[in-house]
């Protein structure tokens, strides 16, 4: 069948609740309504990014973006445009910066924009495997098992110099070529998709825009490590992306792009999903790994690490989905392109996800090195409603606090670590000044002592005696010795926890104890909230 | 206690993962999906059947947040109390979710119709503030729309 025009609707998480599903429907209704249903097709897509308000829908050939819109919008575009010929102009979505007004190719919404892990996202229909075929899809994975050795592959992947976007910055090809020394006829490749840090939703929007790409990526991996089975370990809380996955799975087995004797050659991989069941833990690679064993998910000593014994003791490769993203282009363009991309410590690009007191929320993807200020200011549209920022959360409650005079420091894993923060998934919390730090400290240390899995003292415990005293406090019964007893308590939970969720847990309180001692002091000494927005308010206003 | 047939269908539903290494947690997913809580009597019988110690299923069944070993609402509402929701004021949604629907934050109304919880992060920052009812996400509340959401579940 032949159509005339395409028309691309978002359909992921973000615009599902503000109505897509409803939009699509009312789309086909007004299309097929106008016998127009043998032209023009309806389709859904990912995720576009930042720049683009949501639900969009996007009209090919013509390129032009309808954004923000609303099923009331349906009938007028279907009749003006699609019926009539004539775009909606007051539809349109009006770019922020200079362009031509709704063209869609080859511009990009922000010109700092550089598209790798999110290459397809918006413009394909990612439960269409032929789409993604049809956009170089699975070309890497051919290109790897016809004309490349598995050594071959992995010393690709090392010069590329990829590091691993789950958090920590570890060299991808590294610990592929650990594993693949590591003894044992049995490995596996795991995928991490069990996306916990509060703030972040690049990999549930990477996995509903373009699930081919990590399972192509999977098999990449399998192929150079020698693993014939793959895990996707996804949270519970992402329906819509296992979903998207479960279909693209059962679509490669069918193109016989996953299963027995792949593409003809001798390799055999499989893809299997595993839900989460709601705990943040299991991000951390070694409580994931108990988790799929079925297990509760407490993590495990290292060393031995994952790469020599990992899933049921076996070498396991695990990557994040971003990661893996990346891996297919790499093959593709080779290691050089990609070291041309981003800085040389940390090449590459990052998708960021950009939310709190900042006008454009969402996810946006740039080359490794931007500062923080291109993040907030520009992409972000500045502070909402006119207020100044006080702090920028990145990577989560365990990444590290930015205050405004850092805020020229290059996003990357080693210039961040420097000023003792951390790049971690790339989540942006931007707090603005309205918000006691009293209270913000106080979120972020309710997560971890939610968190905890209990297994050791120092987490388990020490992250309720900091929450308890926050609580004291921000109800004005604060007492003199408390910061020092916040630091003394921090430092101890950073030293002696067991895993990477206990050790990171102080970070966001010890960082605000050096950068606001003062508005600490205010609540204890002076017995009142400077920005008077934490739970003293409440009390001062009931005493007076 | 459990009838027979509810046996049948969870040998139904082992059956199912027979070929996994470890399917302990998704086989207690999947019990939970259908009857909402694993009673105590359906995991002695998991534990039975997988000739794993009852220990360590209760283990499991108590370690994971979304696995209930209570009875819940037919709907369950989590607010999300992540950063990005908690400074565009989630707190205010609890408060409103607990005055509409009578229930403090881990109870379960009367009729049995919603169980309210909080969850640390659902990873749709970009409609913060946000909540989960059963599986269907909501973003951009206000006490207007929280109202408006209820309705269609009441």
């Amino acid at each position: 069948m032949f159509y005339r025009s395409h028309v691309l609707v978002e359909m992921t998480s973000n615009s599902l609740v503000r109505g897509a599903a409803q939009i699509k429907e009312r789309l086909e209704r007004e299309i097929k309504r106008l016998g127009l249903d043998q032209e023009i097709k309806v389709l859904e897509t990912g995720s576009f990014g930042a720049a683009l308000p949501s639900p969009f829908v996007v009209v090919y050939p013509d390129n032009i973006i309808y954004a923000p819109i609303t099923v009331s919008d349906v009938k007028r575009i279907v009749e003006e445009h699609f019926w009539k010929g004539r775009p909606v102009k007051d539809l349109i979505f009006s770019p922020p910066e200079k362009g031509e007004m709704g063209t869609f190719l080859p511009y990009f919404p922000l010109s700092k924009e550089k598209r790798v892990v999110l290459r397809n996202s918006g413009q394909i229909d990612p439960l269409n495997i032929e789409e993604y075929i049809a956009r170089d899809g699975y070309l890497a994975l051919a290109r790897v098992i016809n004309e490349m050795t598995p050594d071959e592959v992995i010393a690709e992947v090392k010069k590329s110099g990829l590091l691993g976007r789950g958090g920590a910055g570890f060299p991808t090809g590294l610990k592929w070529e650990l594993t693949r020394k590591a003894e044992g006829e049995e490995k596996y490749i795991v995928c991490n998709a069990d996306e916990g840090e509060p703030g972040t939703f690049k990999d549930r929007l990477i996995l509903e825009g373009d699930p081919h790409s990590v399972i192509e990526a999977m098999a990449i991996a399998g192929y150079a490590v020698g693993a014939q089975e793959g895990y996707i370990y996804i949270r519970g809380e992402y329906p819509q992306s296992i979903g998207h996955l479960k279909t693209a799975i059962n679509q490669a087995r069918e193109y016989g792009l996953l299963g027995k004797n792949i593409l003809g050659s001798s390799f055999n991989f499989e893809v299997k999903i595993r839900e989460g069941a709601g705990a943040y833990i299991c991000g951390e690679e070694t409580a994931l790994l108990e988790s799929i064993e079925g297990k509760r998910g407490i993590p495990r000593n290292k060393p031995p690490y994952p790469t020599q014994e990992g899933l049921w003791g076996k070498p396991t490769v695990i990557n994040n989905v971003e990661t893996l993203a990346n891996i297919p282009p790499i093959i593709l363009k080779g290691a050089d392109w990609f070291r041309s991309i981003g800085i040389p410590t940390c090449p590459g690009t990052k998708v960021f996800t950009l939310t709190g007191n900042v006008n454009n929320w969402g996810l946006i993807e740039v080359p490794m090195g931007i500062t923080l200020r291109e993040l907030v200011f520009e992409v972000g549209g500045g502070i909402r409603g006119g207020h100044n920022l006080k702090l920028v959360q990145t990577g989560g409650p365990s990444g590290g606090t930015m205050t405004p005079d850092l805020l020229d420091v290059p996003m990357a894993f080693d210039t961040l670590s420097r000023y003792n923060s951390a790049l971690g998934s790339g989540a942006l919390t931007v707090i603005d000044d309205t918000h006691c730090i009293v209270d913000v400290v106080k979120n972020f240390m309710e997560f971890f002592l939610h968190e905890s899995c209990g297994k050791c003292t120092p987490c388990r415990i020490g992250t309720k005696r900091i929450v308890e005293t926050l609580d004291r406090i921000s109800e004005g019964r604060g007492k003199p010795s408390d910061l020092e007893y916040l630091r003394y308590m921090g430092e101890h939970i950073k030293n002696t926890s067991f895993c990477g969720l206990g050790q990171a847990a102080p970070n966001p309180l010890l960082r605000c104890l050096d950068f606001f001692e003062e508005e600490f002091r205010a609540h204890l000494e002076e017995g009142k909230c400077p920005v008077n927005t934490c739970s003293m308010k409440a009390k001062t206003k009931i005493l007076i | 206690m459990i009838e027979l047939a509810v046996y049948k269908e969870i040998d139904e539903i082992m059956e199912k993962y027979r070929e996994e290494k470890t399917p302990l947690l998704s086989i207690l997913q999947e019990i939970q999906e259908k009857w909402r809580y694993l009673p105590g009597d359906v995991l002695g019988y998991v534990s039975q059947k997988l000739d794993i110690p009852s220990s360590v299923v209760w283990g499991v069944a108590t370690f994971y947040s979304f696995l209930e070993t209570e009875p819940v609402g037919e709907y369950v509402v989590r607010v999300c109390r992540s950063a990005p929701c908690h400074v565009n004021g989630s707190l205010d949604v609890l408060k409103t979710l607990q005055k509409e629907l009578g229930i403090k934050e881990g109870e379960t109304s009367r009729d049995g119709r919603f169980t309210l919880e909080t969850t640390s992060c659902l990873g749709v920052c970009g409609v913060a503030p946000a909540m989960m009812i059963n599986d269907v996400t909501y973003g951009n509340l206000s006490e207007d729309r929280i109202r408006e959401i209820l309705a269609l579940y009441r």
